[in-house]
């Protein structure tokens, strides 16, 4: 496959020619939607929220947004960020319901602390990893993303990134900056082993007890497939939180995932997560 | 783009994260427009929730709308008064600067609008 952002520069390579291609390939849409759907069942929000779509393009995830029903949490409200005014120009012919921003995210996340109930961004964030002038690099590029996205969401927030790395150490670069911003993350691989991958980032902000989450990214991955954890904050927590009252069934899930949260607790480092400890899985970081 | 959103965007300029004039951006020579939108009381509570008043009061009297009262509603008065609860999603959902230019109240840095979209990209000097 082809990989554009090795050669090219986005609001270069999406021009008009290339976003109106992009936008009308029913191949492209369906993918796209279906990476939507799977990150926002990711999401798992609640009620009508407001989102960030970053590298919103057309804004094909957008109006997935915009049209989910009230029996499933929506409709949402959303905010795409994009660097490629013709894309933004498409999704004005689209006549989507979000407001955009033309904006470069590796230059930061404008909005004050706790604006967003969520983040979403669909096939965006490796164009992070080229460095787009001499003044800047890619891990300069990418802590003033994940900086901006971080304090963009609030408390209990989440964000879920589908992202096409370049290769391992792209997808730890991108990662390791999400964690030293303070995200509890996680990566969700699905089709794993197959060219159609899909490598989707999970992060969770730390919330208080009262949203019902503790920002701890077990809870949001539980009981998902190929699910690795990795969070900075955790041990910290951990000590002042004293949980672990409830005592799981031996070999259940929850026994499974306390074991590895009293693993962890001994310092051995313990990354999966997932429902079969046993599972043939990939484990990034 | 709507006033909500207003409500949440702030200067992006390095030198503008520490100051408190950068918040919120000033509208000026802006054109307005309605687009309607679907009433979703429940989405208006939650953002009702992350709302800053006082800032939301700025912009609507810089937009010369009527002046809102000091204190924001709660979510029970708006519970109860369905009239005010449309109101209030007609000035934040369907509400749209489409043209004009959002100015910081710090370094000065002029963001412009152009057919709803607002341009953020800095020059590399201010990132
Ligand atoms: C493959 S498209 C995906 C668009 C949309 N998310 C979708 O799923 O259809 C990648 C998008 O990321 C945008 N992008 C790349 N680098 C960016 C940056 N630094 N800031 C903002 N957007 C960026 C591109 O302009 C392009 O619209
Ligand atoms: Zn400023």
């Amino acid at each position: 496959m082809s990989r554009p952002e090795d050669t090219l520069v986005a609001d270069i390579h999406y021009n008009v020619t290339e976003s109106r291609k992009y936008t009308t390939s029913s191949r492209i849409q369906n993918v796209q939607a279906s990476m939507t759907l799977r990150a926002l069942e990711l999401l798992d929000l609640s009620g009508p929220s407001f989102i960030l779509d970053v590298g919103c393009g057309s804004g094909l995830s957008g109006e997935i947004l915009s049209a989910t029903p009230p029996d499933e949490g929506g409709p949402h409200v959303w905010v795409g960020m994009d660097i490629s005014a013709d894309m933004l120009d498409i999704a004005l012919e689209r006549d989507v319901e979000g407001d955009l921003l033309y904006s470069d995210i590796g230059q930061g996340v404008p909005f004050r602390a706790g604006t967003f109930d969520a983040a979403i961004s669909i096939s965006a964030i490796q164009w992070l990893c080229n460095a787009e002038s001499t003044e800047t690099s890619p891990q300069g590029r990418l802590s003033r993303f994940f900086n901006g996205l971080y304090a963009s969401l609030r408390r209990g927030g989440r964000a879920v990134c589908q992202f096409y790395p370049k290769n391992d150490q792209q997808k730890k670069m991108i990662t390791q900056a999400a964690v030293k911003a303070g995200f509890g993350a996680g990566l969700l691989e699905d089709d794993p082993e197959t060219k159609n991958v899909k490598v989707y980032l999970v992060l969770t902000v730390g919330g208080t007890a009262q949203d019902g989450n503790s920002g701890d990214i077990t809870n949001v991955v539980n009981g998902m497939e190929g699910v690795d954890v990795l969070d900075s904050r955790r041990r910290a927590r951990e000590k002042s939180s004293g949980r672990g009252d409830i005592k799981p069934q031996k070999g259940s899930k929850a026994w499974i995932m306390k074991k590895k949260e009293q693993m962890e607790k001994k310092g051995k480092v313990v990354k999966a997560s997932s429902k079969y400890t046993g599972r043939k899985r990939r484990i990034q970081f | 783009m709507k006033i909500l959103t207003l409500n949440f965007l702030t200067c992006a300029v390095k030198a503008c994260k520490s100051s408190a004039a950068s918040y919120p951006l000033h509208p000026q020579e802006v054109e307005l427009a309605k687009d309607e939108m679907e009433y979703n009381p429940q989405a208006m509570l939650n953002f009702l929730l992350r709302l800053d008043w006082a800032a939301l009061r700025m912009t609507a009297t810089e937009l010369g709308f009527a002046t809102l009262p000091e204190e924001m509603p709660t979510a029970e008065d708006l519970q109860q008064d369905e009239l005010k609860m449309r109101q209030l999603h007609e000035l934040l959902l369907e509400t749209h600067v489409v043209s004009g230019k959002l100015v910081c109240g710090n370094c000065g840095h002029e963001y412009g609008i152009k057919e709803g979209i607002a341009n953020f990209l800095l020059p590399s000097h201010l990132v």
